[in-house]
């Protein structure tokens, strides 16, 4: 390659480039587009598709219920309407991989900016901690993150920084029949979650932005059962933080390092949406 | 004794056939302007002339007799529509008669005529009577023939007539037939063919059934001295009764409405059966004709089998029946089968059967049976014709 | 003695199915009500309120008296056999392609003479007869001529199976099997010979228990199935549908509750999306299938059953919103029946009364059993009959809602 004189940030650019990006003259931005570009950057997409067989959760008959994701075509290149195809569609505000609010829970209900709607955006963009219970989960479908879990990471991987995600791996997305990622039996539902003090933890000791899990709630299946009743949702929500549910791949994340880009849909007082979560990692992992 | 007014003065001529075809694609008004068309030639009265009509068809529909008018450019002061199939030839002459008496009419023109379209038969079914369409059609045999099957079932229980009885009559029939250009059916027929014939809706086989075709017949009314002026061979009639929805307490038809009115009709011809020399019966199927013998009074209810078996029925025997060879062997051409008899009774008493003429034929008996609404038929009449005196 | 019906070979695929030609459908007004009768499975002429003269054909006045005051009233049908016939020839194609058919001429007891369709076992006249009214395939009454003591295989008669839906040899497809009502309708249909009940199922990860005693028997097979979500119902039928007899759609939802008592539309919107949409989506994928086999043999497509409500006559307020969802339901089974007639698929309406499930725990007795619904139905379906009210409620409503429906909406009002 024949060299010129060139700003190092057009010399970081892709390999046969000749032309240097736009903006690219040197800001962090700049790098992060050429980064993303020649692939030392790669976007994971953390998400579940939906469809209407992914299942929703399920309360009591007697209690209001999340809608399913439902889709019906309003037309596909035909007589309802020729030269197109399109849908209209419905769900809950947390139905498949979605993001709650502090509003969603009433530890939560009078915070400000606890809404999606309200949420500083800047939330939106966080860097994210993977701890890895996937074998734990395997043996134990009741499995609950303990603090001795988050201190054996710790110790792996330094300390959880203020502000981050702490998303709890268990493999549980590789689910795919429905049923089995439910895991219902006659006691109600079985899938992994964290213990109260685990969540006190992250809290009240290392400040998270929020906690993430790949089965159907933040909080374990059991998690009624657990004092206060859903200790997940009740601690975060009532801290103004956030969460994550229905999310996958989180075994191709690093335990450290990856950025998740997780903006919900922008509904008015809105509790939480489905959306597409992204994590950015950097290559080597 | 009759307490009814007789029919003296009235004349009835010129019986016209137009030639039945089985399948037509022609609308019934062609077949009735060829029939009123034959009805002016052969009397040689101009058409402004007929000033009275009364008409009988199946298959004029939306029309009706008064569309005709119209359509055959006739200004007639008399109109009668007669939509009674087999018993409106009867039920015509009836009225018509009465109003040449009346001098409500001079000539009138009584015409039965029907197309057969490929589909017409199943098209004039579906709206032939409420009862029929409600109580009937819903049991398939798209036809009369359950009916008929089930009213001959039962007579051959009750009074022991066996199938072969009735191909006696429809044998005879067709040795007439044969002697009839007209008639649709040219070959001869065995007793053993009319038995072996597949079964359409047992006991009734296929030689029990009449064919539908295209077809019309007619006939003028008009005074006997008209008849003389215009030079025209005539017949006179001698009595006629007409009896509707007769028996309706009998649970299945056994007998007719014909039995509640033939002493009257015997009383206004001053004659009694014996004195008949041919009779024109109604032959939709052969177990009516067998109860019009018994009701008009040639055998008693129940004799009808000995009675056939005991009698020749063909032109030349000792009781000609349906000397055109009937509907059964000449065909039915719709509501003209209900003037098939009235024109060959003519024929007959104005000297023109050719063939198939009865010898010294002087008294004829026309019968009519019609309207098959549930169970039933509903219009039966009779009429006696005689030779003028 | 009637032949029983065997189970009938696997069919040719390379030849064409044949469709149906309905048998002659035009009823005047009056005669109508001889089908309005027959729909409930019952046999009624015309009677004189002021003679006593039994009629028939139906008519606008006496054919004694000439009163106009007739009233529809239940028959016994006994009567004579005057004379049979059987049809070898007919210008009919219903009765065309199904020769030869026997016919026969009746005299009833209470005085009028019917022409009829005639049962194999009826013996030549004369002889007694028994007289029903059923709805032949166009969905009109037509009366029936059976032996005063049929045998055990007399619903195998080949011109009563015309008349009916029996479930013998035939597939049907239960939408619901994981209620109580589903199940034993389950039970009920492999009872009555169903040759394969396929049985539909929603949530899978929702076990309410007994699903596997009714998935033990052989003739069953799970398949999944939920209303709410048009994919998983096309994609059943492209799957089942070509095979589906008789559809049986009990599949409900039936929440407790009326205006007032409920803030928010999300249950009256789920009530609606299984009780009504859910009868929409399954129609407009099923129906077509259904239709283009109605006349397929023995084993035709034959019926379709809606589990209503008599809730959907009267609105019931303590459950107003399920009750205007069956409503709604029964108002779109007409439309329902009106779309299956040219196929001569029966559209079974059932309106039951409370039933004795978790939902009706509140209500008093009488409660009806589920298996007691279930055999309504399968009777309904062997008789042929298109419109069901099981149980005591449901008779006692239907009751008081045809002798005068705004005092029924008072009294329900009131709590009667």
């Amino acid at each position: 390659m024949t060299t010129t004189t060139t700003s190092p940030a057009a010399r970081a650019a892709a390999p046969g480039a000749t032309t240097a990006p736009a903006g690219s003259s040197g800001s962090i931005l700049g790098a992060l587009v050429g980064a993303m570009l020649s692939g030392r950057i790669r976007v994971v997409d953390l998400t579940q598709t939906l469809t209407p067989e992914f299942p929703q959760i399920a309360l009591p008959p007697e209690m209001g219920q999340c809608w399913p994701f439902r889709i019906e075509e309003v037309s596909h290149y035909d007589e309802r309407g020729p030269g197109w195809y399109w849908n209209n569609f419905s769900c809950g505000e947390h139905t498949g991989t979605h993001f709650d609010a502090p509003i969603h829970w009433i530890s939560g209900r009078d915070l400000p900016n606890n809404s999606v709607d309200t949420i500083p955006v800047q939330h939106f963009v966080a860097p994210a901690c993977v701890i890895d219970c996937s074998e734990q989960a395997r043996q134990d479908p009741d499995y609950l993150l303990t603090v001795a879990d988050i201190e054996r990471f710790e110790a792996e991987h330094g300390r959880i920084p203020a502000g981050a995600w702490l998303l709890m791996r268990t493999d549980w997305s590789k689910r795919q029949d429905p049923e089995a990622y439910q895991n219902f039996d006659e006691t109600g539902q079985h899938t992994p979650g964290p213990s109260t003090e685990a969540v006190q933890f992250l809290v009240e000791q290392r400040e998270v932005l929020g906690f993430g899990s790949e089965a159907i709630g933040t909080d374990a299946g059991q998690g009624y059962h657990l004092r206060p009743p859903y200790p997940c949702h009740y601690f975060m929500h009532g801290a103004g933080r956030y969460g994550l549910q229905c999310l996958s791949n989180l075994d191709l994340l690093p335990p450290t390092g990856a950025v998740l880009i997780c903006p919900p849909l922008k509904i008015e007082r809105g509790s939480g949406s489905p959306l597409r979560v992204l994590a950015l990692v950097e290559s080597g992992w | 004794m009759t307490t009814r007014r007789s029919y003296e003065g009235v004349a009835v001529a010129v019986p016209v056939t137009v030639p039945y075809v089985r399948y037509s694609t022609r609308s019934a008004h062609w077949f009735l302007g060829q029939a009123l068309q034959a009805l002016v030639r052969e009397a040689g009265v101009p058409k402004e002339q007929i000033d009275g009509l009364c008409v009988s068809s199946f298959t004029l529909a939306p029309d009706t007799a008064v569309g005709v008018t119209q359509h055959m450019g006739l200004s007639p002061r008399w109109l009668d529509h007669v939509p009674t199939g087999g018993a409106s030839g009867v039920m015509c002459l009836r009225r018509a008669a009465r109003a040449v008496q009346a001098g409500d009419a001079e000539v009138v023109a009584c015409v039965g005529a029907d197309t057969n379209h490929v589909d017409s038969f199943r098209q004039s079914l579906g709206s032939f009577s409420n009862f029929a369409r409600d109580a009937t059609y819903p049991y398939g045999s798209g036809g009369p023939n359950s009916i008929f099957a089930f009213i001959t079932a039962n007579y051959m229980r009750t009074f022991g007539a066996r199938r072969e009885d009735f191909g006696r009559i429809a044998v005879a029939q067709r040795s007439n037939a044969l002697k009839n250009p007209n008639a649709m059916f040219k070959k001869p027929l065995t007793l053993e063919e009319y038995m072996r014939a597949r079964p359409i809706a047992d006991p009734i086989h296929l030689f029990d059934c009449v064919m539908p075709c295209a077809g019309a017949e007619a006939f003028l009314v008009m005074s006997e001295a008209r008849a003389r002026d215009l030079g025209l061979a005539y017949a006179v009639v001698r009595g006629a009764i007409e009896r509707h929805n007769a028996y309706a307490e009998d649970p299945i038809m056994v007998r007719g409405g014909w039995r509640v009115d033939r002493d009257d009709l015997y009383a206004q011809a001053g004659v009694r059966p014996d004195d008949i020399d041919f009779v024109q019966t109604y032959d939709d199927y052969p177990v009516i004709v067998m109860m019009q013998f018994e009701d008009l009074g040639f055998c008693g209810k129940g004799e009808g089998p000995a009675f056939v078996q005991a009698r020749d029925l063909t032109v030349a025997g000792d009781f000609p029946n349906n000397t055109s060879g009937g509907q059964l062997s000449a065909g039915q051409a719709g509501a003209a089968a209900g003037f098939l008899g009235m024109t060959d009774a003519l024929r007959q008493l104005t000297g023109s059967a050719g063939p198939r003429a009865v010898a010294d034929a002087r008294l004829g008996l026309v019968a009519g049976f019609g309207m098959v609404t549930y169970d039933r038929c509903l219009c039966t009449g009779a009429v006696i014709l005689g030779r003028p005196s | 003695m009637t032949m029983p019906l065997m189970r009938p070979k696997r069919k040719n695929p390379i030849l064409r199915t044949r469709q149906m030609n309905l048998p002659p459908w035009g009823r005047g007004r009056v005669a109508l009500g001889l089908t309005a009768a027959a729909a409930e499975g019952r046999f009624e002429l015309q009677t004189c309120r002021e003679c006593g003269a039994v009629q028939y054909p139906p008519r606008d006045a006496c054919h004694k008296c000439l009163s106009v005051r007739l009233a529809w009233r239940e028959q016994t049908g006994r009567g004579q056999l005057l004379s049979a016939t059987t049809l070898h020839h007919s210008n009919d194609l219903f009765f065309r392609e199904r020769l030869p058919w026997r016919l026969g001429f009746v005299h009833l007891d209470s005085g009028p003479t019917l022409m009829v369709h005639l049962h194999g076992e009826v013996g030549e006249a004369p002889t007694r007869v028994r007289v029903g009214a059923r709805l032949d395939r166009a969905g009109r009454a037509v009366l029936i001529g059976m032996p005063e003591q049929g045998s055990a295989h007399m619903a195998d008669d080949r011109m009563l199976r015309e008349m009916t839906s029996d479930p013998k040899f035939r597939k049907v497809l239960v939408t619901d099997g994981k209620t109580p009502v589903g199940q034993e309708l389950v039970r009920a249909m492999v009872k009555a010979g169903a040759e394969i009940v396929w049985v539909g199922h929603a949530e899978p990860w929702k076990n309410y228990g007994g699903l596997e005693d009714i998935t033990a028997l052989p003739q069953v097979t799970l398949v999944p199935l939920d209303l709410t979500n048009g994919r998983s119902v096309t994609e059943l039928a492209g799957e089942i549908g070509g095979k589906v007899d008789i559809v049986v759609n009990n599949a409900e939802v039936h929440r407790t509750f009326g205006i007032a008592g409920r803030r928010g539309t999300d249950v009256a919107k789920l009530e609606m999306d299984i009780n009504y949409f859910g009868l929409l989506r399954l129609a407009q994928e099923f129906g077509p299938a259904l239709r283009g086999r109605s006349a397929d043999g023995v084993t035709s497509a034959t019926a379709w059953v809606n589990l209503l409500s008599i809730y959907a006559l009267s609105n019931f307020p303590p459950h107003g919103t399920f009750s205007a969802s069956k409503a709604a339901a029964y108002s779109l089974a007409q439309c329902l029946r009106a779309e299956m007639r040219p196929a001569g698929i029966r559209v079974v309406n059932v309106f039951p009364g409370p039933i004795d499930d978790e939902w009706n725990q509140h209500m008093p007795p009488p409660k009806l059993a589920p298996a007691g619904l279930a055999s309504a139905i399968v009777k309904a379906l062997r008789e042929g009959v298109e419109d069901v009210y099981p149980g005591d409620v449901a008779q006692e409503w239907l009751e008081r809602w045809r002798d005068n429906p705004k005092v029924l909406e008072r009294e329900v009002a009131s709590g009667g």
